[in-house]
């Protein structure tokens, strides 16, 4: 099977989302971002991975250490993603709204 | 969109619940009325262009609403079933919501999820809210890309005509 990898992915796991929220203020070394959470190191470094995949980080390198980024741009896709969904809900509501209408006059 | 009239959507990560409110502008017993019976429910809980058509409806608690949504524009139709467990009168019904085929029979493969439509009244208007609970957020994931492709289609068309009423109003 293949892998998927994209931002809803990204956002499924509650660990992936404590690390978006964490280095959503600044860019972060892995060893920085592993002391913010009880699980081990390598399953931090995983999530980095995946969200590294996801192309919702990505890696800078300074000096001998490698800092993690937000991809902020990649974020405003789930908003984005997300309206959509919104817009069905509109889309019948709008019809319910004439639909309404309709049923008041005909009782009038 | 009827601009003044309150609408508000959440997603919710932390429990994997989406929470749609809208008010509409009527009394709650018509409002209710358009939400419970199988022919006024067909004339719009497809977003446009689908179209909803019942198959059979029997709206009591163990009861069930099976429907399927048209879409063009090859006219596929895919099927969905409530199955109602809790309704007080006027105030909000439960239950379960289950994508199926046409006998009703649930789809393995699909999530099922759980939803409560709340009904409120003041000042002439009626508040719906709809709560819809899943069990990860990889199924809300999943009821979101299935939804977008009924709404992504009709979104437009909806605009336009949205737009050609307005612009015959002013």
């Amino acid at each position: 099977m293949e892998t998927r990898r994209d931002i809803f992915q990204a956002i499924a796991d509650p660990t992936r989302r404590a690390i978006i929220t964490l280095i959503a203020l600044q860019a972060m070394t892995p060893n920085a971002i592993a002391e913010h959470f009880a699980s081990t190191r390598q399953a931090v470094s995983k999530h980095l991975q995946i969200l590294t995949e996801c192309e919702l980080v990505t890696q800078k390198q300074q000096g001998r250490e490698i800092y993690y980024q937000l991809e902020v741009n990649k974020m405003k896709e789930i908003d984005k993603w997300m309206d959509q969904f919104r817009k069905i809900w509109q889309n019948r509501f709008n019809q319910l709204d004439k639909v309404l209408i309709t049923f008041k006059n005909k009782k009038k | 969109m009827n601009s003044n009239l309150k609408f508000d959507f959440v997603v919710n990560k932390e429990n994997n619940t989406i929470v749609v409110k809208r008010e509409f502008a009527a009394d709650l017993e018509l409002v209710w009325e358009a939400w419970t019976t199988a022919e006024i429910l067909d004339q719009w809980w497809a977003p446009e262009p689908c179209k909803a058509e019942t198959k059979s409806m029997d709206f009591r608690e163990g009861g069930h609403w099976l429907y399927c949504m048209i879409m063009p524009p090859d006219n596929q139709k895919n099927w969905g079933k409530q199955n109602y467990q809790k309704i007080v009168l006027h105030k909000s019904f439960s239950g379960t919501d289950v994508f199926c085929d046409e006998n009703g029979i649930a789809n393995p493969n699909f999530p099922t999820g759980r939803f409560e439509n709340a009904f409120c009244e003041a000042e002439g208007k009626t508040l719906v809210t709809v709560t819809s609970t899943h069990n990860s957020f990889e199924e809300i994931e999943m009821i979101i890309e299935m939804g977008f492709k009924e709404g992504l289609a009709g979104s437009f068309e909806n605009l336009d005509k949205y737009i050609s009423i307005k612009s015959k109003k002013q």
